[in-house]
């Protein structure tokens, strides 16, 4: 059975950009009016019973994002909404600027008014550039009959949106290399603290969110909490944009309730492995997430089932191997992405991967030993214990977990040194 | 320098000589560049009018995968190497892509037509393996999509 849901992408292929009027007339803009109408208080605990978690990948509550920040006292504040999908095997967001970009907005007007922002920023990446003039000339339409601009719906509210284009940085997803190339510079992250929702853009406090988690805010303030929660388990309310991919026959974007399991969602929806295949490993999260032997495909698709084991929802990719993959040659590309990707600020990070591919290499001509694959699992740990940011602390995440399943592959030609 | 200086001071004035907005800045120069790339002299006369040094300038250039401080051929194209990409098959597009073109990844050809390079995923991986061609994507390749897209390619530079 497939299970797919239509309550975050309900209004999918049911108007074009230019059909805001569409937009309207199936309920859009329901969400802000009901945040400026009832307050924000409401919205806060509205998002506290969605169980709403950040869905760009680190999954901290956005409820409790929220109502700290709406707490910090500035001049002048801004909100972001980070387009800048980067995550390899991720494009759901892409789905959901295309096919309901209005809703994002709606999201974003919503998140500038509980913040205290009259501006707000929708940066999206360069690869997305055919978004671009999209996403303006829905700004300027939603500006025209009222829902942005000045006294936004004869409430007093004033908020606009301006596009940001990245320029190709994998790093500048994380917010204060995304906010320095903002400001006109290369995108390194910034030492914390200060987090950027204290001094953020223009050394302002700056909340940054999610292209899913924004059109989830403006989708529950519009259906209400209480049946948004409807959907999922006890711990992982709602309904989650998954991205789909690898050698699976249906490859996509889908929104499924929390609670299903891989095999449902690979065989289910997905309509199994091309060719019939059997399943050798997936990626969960994207490029910065573990390797998972088929063995635990039957776990489901929550953040607390899946933590248990050791693996995580991240940005929500779901990207199938099937069993003819190498996992070195897997490995070779995941090294490749990150070592082209890395910003150089830190050592770890930077040497790290540099070490990294030199082992991998030799594992890819069979001529690593036991000393090396030692060698690479130590290095693989102070990466991720020691690197600035993100990205630094999960590159070699695809490298543990594969030590951690799939040794014997990596190992083979080890034994024969050993045995000399 | 190929671009226009009308054009070019146009986008600073726009911009108001803010090194705020130095990315849209050279991201709109680039694209007056028919060889999709700053020069040199391109940089030192934006430094100048900006009063930003040219290390900043290059800084930028260097950082980010979309700024290019190299020209590329009339028809640039990118092939996804990453995770996605690499167990749908790429290495048969890329193998389809360096035998019509005549060059390796890397590298531009001598008529100057064609560039061809590795980029990381551009999100379209639900088309996997997957390209970009002056940053049009082309998804779900084959060897006999690939002989089709570069022969229209090359039968445009004859009208």
């Amino acid at each position: 059975m497939n299970r797919t849901q239509k309550v975050i992408t309900e209004n999918f292929n049911t108007y074009k950009v230019e059909q805001i009027d569409k937009y309207i007339e199936n309920g859009g803009f329901q969400g802000l009016k009901n945040a400026l109408e009832k307050g924000k208080d409401f919205i806060i605990d509205e998002l506290n019973i969605s169980g709403l978690r950040g869905r760009g990948g680190a999954a901290y509550p956005t409820g409790k994002k929220w109502n700290g920040g709406r707490q910090t006292h500035a001049d002048v504040k801004y909100v972001l909404c980070n387009a800048d999908e980067g995550e390899p095997a991720t494009f759901k967001d892409r789905e959901l600027l295309v096919k309901d970009p209005y809703k994002v907005l709606e999201g974003l007007a919503i998140s500038g008014y509980t913040f205290g922002a009259k501006e707000g920023f929708i940066y999206i990446r360069e690869e997305y550039e055919f978004l671009h003039d999209k996403i303006r000339k829905a700004i300027k339409l939603a500006e025209e009959n009222g829902y942005l601009g000045k006294n936004i719906l004869g409430t007093g509210f004033d908020f606009s949106i301006k596009v940001f284009s990245g320029a190709g940085a994998y790093v500048c997803g994380e917010g204060s290399a995304l906010i320095e190339s903002m400001e006109g510079k290369a995108g390194r992250p910034r030492m914390k603290p200060p987090r950027i929702g204290v001094a953020g853009y223009m050394g302002k406090p700056t909340q940054s969110n999610n292209v899913e988690t924004l059109a989830i805010v403006a989708t529950v303030l519009k259906m209400g909490a209480v049946n948004y929660a409807k959907y999922g388990t006890e711990k992982s309310i709602g309904t989650k944009m998954i991205s789909l991919c690898g050698n699976v026959k249906k490859p996509g974007t889908y929104e499924i309730p929390f609670g299903m399991s891989l095999r449902e969602i690979i065989y289910d929806i997905g309509g199994g492995i091309v060719g019939d295949k059997d399943i050798k490993f997936l990626q969960l999260g994207g490029v910065s997430g573990p390797l998972m032997p088929k063995k635990y495909i039957d776990t489901k698709y929550t953040y607390e089932d899946l933590e248990a084991e050791g693996f995580g929802i991240g940005s929500g990719a779901i990207l199938v191997a099937d069993e003819t993959k190498s996992v070195i040659k897997f490995l070779e590309s995941v090294s490749y992405f990150f070592f082209h990707e890395s910003c150089g600020k830190c050592t770890p990070c930077r040497e790290g991967k540099r070490q990294m591919k030199k082992l991998l290499d030799k594992m890819s001509k069979g001529t690593a030993t036991t000393k090396d694959l030692k060698n690479i699992e130590k290095i693989s740990r102070i990466m991720t214990d020691a690197s600035f940011c993100g990205l630094g602390q999960t590159a070699a995440t695809a490298m543990l977990t594969a030590i951690k399943y799939f040794s014997p592959e990596l190992c083979s030609s080890i034994d024969e040194i050993k045995a000399l | 320098m190929t671009a226009d200086i009308f054009d070019v001071n146009k986008i600073l004035k726009k911009y108001e000589y803010k090194d705020s907005s130095l990315i849209p800045i050279l991201q709109e120069v680039q694209k007056l560049n028919e060889e999709k790339y700053i020069s040199e002299e391109m940089a030192k006369y934006i430094a100048a009018e900006m009063k930003i040094s040219k290390t900043r300038i290059y800084e930028v250039i260097t950082f980010f995968s979309a700024l290019n401080d190299k020209p590329k051929g009339k028809y640039f194209i990118q092939l996804c190497n990453s995770t996605v990409c690499e167990i749908t098959d790429k290495d048969l597009i890329e193998n389809a892509l360096v035998s019509e073109l005549g060059i390796q990844v890397g590298e531009t050809s001598q008529d100057k037509m064609f560039t061809l390079e590795y980029t990381p995923c551009f999100g379209a991986c639900d088309v996997s393996p997957a390209m970009r061609v002056n940053k049009v994507v082309y998804g779900n390749l084959t060897e006999s999509k690939i002989k089709s897209i570069v022969s229209k390619l090359r039968g445009d530079t004859h009208e």
